[in-house]
């Protein structure tokens, strides 16, 4: 049996859940027998190189750029994962999601108690950087999303036994007691 | 302003656990709580100003802003928009000039939304100024601001008379009505109050009191169902320098207004139900937690703590029992419904903001000022002097096998006679249906938001607790409603708009919820949107509280018993849509920041 093919990536979320798959520990010697690894943070591939069977996506969208990457991933991942808080309900980042755009952009850039050096009161409005969108997207509000894994972050044991369980075909066990959050 | 304040604080002795009164306090006087009283706060209490600020931000009726001359909170539950809630508001917008939400220009009007008041069998409803008007129309909307714009004060314009019973007494003063349709065990008026205080406490030890609590197998009548004998002896064997007895009378679940019945005609009831507790488990500290909306009782409530104490209920060595001594204070919420979960009020008691701990330890061990507390629902402690005059095998001989007694259920919606009921635990949906003069009936919310919105086929069950358990609430809905647009989504608001948000779970995924059922009333669901909803609302479970874990019922028991309502709005023919738009989505942040929107790559 040829090895599976996993992709990752993390969108607007902290990279919390990239570090839970890598506190599997020396299991992730075990996970390379069972998979290899395309686009990646991990290894650092920037474009797929080939047919992914499972796309793991951490955070959600807050800008045109993870819009992007995410449809990148649909079109090239047989089976799309939301890990953690933020892909699955927006999380952290969506707590702007209550106010408008432009009065973000206006704290941040211009009137926070933090903004100092920002004299030509400008906002960053290069066209090479990604546009911000009016609010912070779930994965699944834009693309069609197969599996969802809770946590903030997951912990390490789910995210190992779910994949175990997807890529050996078996039935998962999801008790209470291993969904943490915070 | 700055010796008012000072006044105030010192009142309270500089104590930073009674901020919550402080606080009213300052409102009374100020109308709001300025950046000066939050120094002086900061100070005095010797708390962060932002610990000031997130309490006072976290209740809905506290305010850092000045508000209008005359303020206006609209009930906005889902009883009160099936009663004409709409043209009410919109009366009140045109004939004050301000939009809901707002302060008008002129300063004089501010029209808020607010969760349910506990008036659902009066609605709508709306809380003016301190003061309760129920049963509002456009006209007498118009009515009411024109003679506020004369001048002429609140209590002046009660033109329907008071509502009757002890409403009617100065002290309350008020034209909620009780509407009691039907009066069992605990209703009747075969009371006397004080009797067991004075009778049965001096001959009985704690040991006694409590067996026969047990042996009446009283269940906590909040809705969880714990067995109240049990957690009294529990109270009573942890060790503390003082014990607390709290009676819980936040009655915030959108539907239930049966304690603002038992505290308006029954608050001896209450009361002495405290008393008792308070013996049993050898409590010193009395707490009435009551909501903000029932202010209007708080006076009368004070009274009759007043005569108590003068007559030796209350104070050292009741009723003559060397070492018995026992008092209640009454603390006023500020609106907030979450404080009805018993870790968030010990927080609200403790002048914080009302957010639930994380168990264990549970309250008979640690709870208020971390002393051993027994927390008691207002009906759970109004049984307790009934059982005792009549005995465990009285009380055991009403309701059903496994539930002992009555339940007095709050019913509102589409039904002929909306009001209080007491009925026997056993005691069917049908039959309840059949009390309150409910035809034509599609679906009941039993139990309030947290509880389960049920269909006909579920109408032959029983209220026990094994059965269909209910803290009191029932909403009717008729065949004209439109389930999942104006019933659904308005619980799910009302959840959204009242999580504490302590818990990633419970601050988000009621909204995550909502969005996707907007998806499917929108017309763009697919049949999985349905099934994620009910996967989805499993994450809800590691939620702290009981708020957390229950804020996706009104979908999940709405897919359970209405799911065609559901796949009648979806799309058969795609397996997925969307309804993502990057050109709507990145629009206003472009304008913002003065570019063009580059989507061609995308």
């Amino acid at each position: 049996m040829s090895k599976k093919v996993i992709a990752t990536t993390s969108l607007a979320g902290c990279f919390g859940c990239h570090m839970s798959i890598l506190d599997i520990d020396e299991r992730i010697i075990d996970l390379v027998e069972l998979v290899e690894f395309n686009k990646s943070p991990i290894n650092d591939i920037k474009k797929f190189t080939k047919k992914v069977d499972v796309g793991i996506i951490e955070g959600g969208c807050c800008n045109s750029e993870n819009v992007e990457v995410l449809k990148y991933f649909r079109e090239n991942c047989s089976i799309l994962i939301s890990l953690g808080e933020c892909a699955i309900m927006g999380g952290l980042p969506a707590l702007r999601n209550g106010i408008p755009i432009e009065e973000c952009l206006n704290e941040a850039y211009l009137n926070g108690p933090t903004v100092k050096l920002n004299t030509a009161k400008i906002i960053p409005n290069d066209p090479e950087l990604p546009m911000i969108l009016n609010k912070v997207y779930p994965c699944h509000e834009v693309v069609k999303v197969d599996y969802y894994l809770p946590g903030c972050p997951p912990r390490a044991d789910l995210i190992w036994d779910a994949l175990v369980a997807l890529l050996t075909g078996t039935e998962m066990d999801l008790p209470y007691e291993v969904i943490k959050f915070d | 302003m700055r010796e008012n304040i000072l006044e105030i604080i010192s009142n309270y002795n500089n104590d930073k656990t009674r901020l919550m009164d402080i606080l009213h306090d300052i409102h009374s006087i100020a109308g709001y709580v300025d950046q000066e009283s939050i120094e002086l706060l900061h100070q005095k209490l010797r708390i962060s100003e932002a610990q000031v600020n997130e309490v006072i931000s976290f209740y809905h009726f506290y305010n850092c802003k000045p508000l209008a001359k005359v303020n206006i909170y609209l009930n906005n539950s889902i009883t009160a928009k099936m009663h004409g809630r709409e043209g009410v508001l919109n009366a009140f917008r045109n004939e004050c000039a301000v939009e809901e939400g707002g302060i008008s220009e002129d300063g004089e009007f501010g029209l808020f939304t607010t969760s349910c008041i506990g008036m659902n069998d009066q609605e709508p409803a709306a809380i003016i100024n301190g003061s309760i008007f129920t049963r509002l129309t456009p006209y007498r909307v118009r009515e009411l601001v024109k003679d506020l714009r004369n001048g002429k004060d609140i209590k002046e314009l009660i033109y329907e008379g008071d509502g009757g019973g002890r409403n009617a007494l100065p002290e309350i003063n008020s034209m909620v009505c009780n509407n009691i349709r039907r009066r069992g065990a605990l209703l009747t008026q075969d009371y006397l109050p004080f009797e067991i205080t004075k009778k049965l406490l001096p001959v009985s030890t704690p040991e006694d009191i409590i067996s026969i609590v047990e042996a009446s197998k009283l269940r906590g009548r909040g809705g969880a169902g714990f067995p109240t004998g049990l957690k009294w002896k529990f109270g009573r064997k942890a060790e503390g320098v003082h014990h607390v007895v709290i009676c819980n009378a936040d009655e915030g679940e959108p539907g239930t207004f049966k304690d603002r019945i038992l505290l308006t005609e029954f608050p001896e009831l209450v009361f002495e139900g405290m008393i008792i507790a308070g013996y049993s488990i050898g409590a010193d500290i009395g707490l009435l937690y009551l909501r903000y909306e029932y202010k209007y009782l708080l006076n009368f409530l004070k009274g009759l703590l007043d005569d108590m104490r003068s007559k030796n209920l209350l104070g050292k060595n009741i009723s003559g029992i060397a070492d018995f001594n026992f008092d209640i204070r009454i603390q006023l919420g500020a609106g907030a419904y979450v404080c009805g979960e018993e870790s968030a009020l010990i927080e609200s008691l403790e002048g914080k903001r009302g957010e639930p701990r994380d168990k264990p330890p549970f309250p008979v061990e640690r709870g208020y000022l971390n002393y051993p507390t027994v927390v008691n629902n207002v009906e759970t402690l109004a049984s307790i002097p009934k059982i005792l005059k009549n005995g465990s095998d009285w009380f055991l001989n009403l309701g059903s096998n496994d539930s002992a007694g009555t339940k007095i259920l709050s019913v509102s919606g589409d039904c002929n006679f909306p009001g209080i009921y007491e009925v026997e635990w056993g005691t069917t949906i049908k039959d309840v249906l059949d009390m309150c003069g409910a035809y034509d009936v599609q679906a009941i919310q039993v139990g309030g938001p947290s509880g389960a919105l049920i269909g006909e086929k579920d109408f032959n069950r029983a209220l026990s607790y094994t059965d269909l358990p209910t803290g009191g609430s029932m909403i009717v809905f008729g065949n004209k409603r439109n389930i999942l647009k104006n019933v659904v989504m308005n619980l799910m608001e009302f959840f959204i708009e009242e999580s504490c948000g302590s818990c990633s779970t419970c601050r988000n995924m009621p909204m995550v919820m909502k969005k996707k059922l907007e998806k499917i009333l929108g017309g763009r669901g697919v049949e999985s949107d349905i099934d994620d909803l009910l996967s989805w609302s499993e994450v809800l479970k590691v939620s702290r509280c009981g708020l957390g874990q229950t804020a996706s019922n009104p979908i999940t028991t709405s897919i359970k018993n209405f799911r065609h309502l559901y796949e009648n709005l979806v799309q058969k023919d795609i397996v997925f849509d969307t309804g993502f738009d990057l050109e709507e989505s990145v629009k206003d942040s472009c304008a913002a920041v003065g570019r063009q929107p580059i989507l061609h790559n995308l």
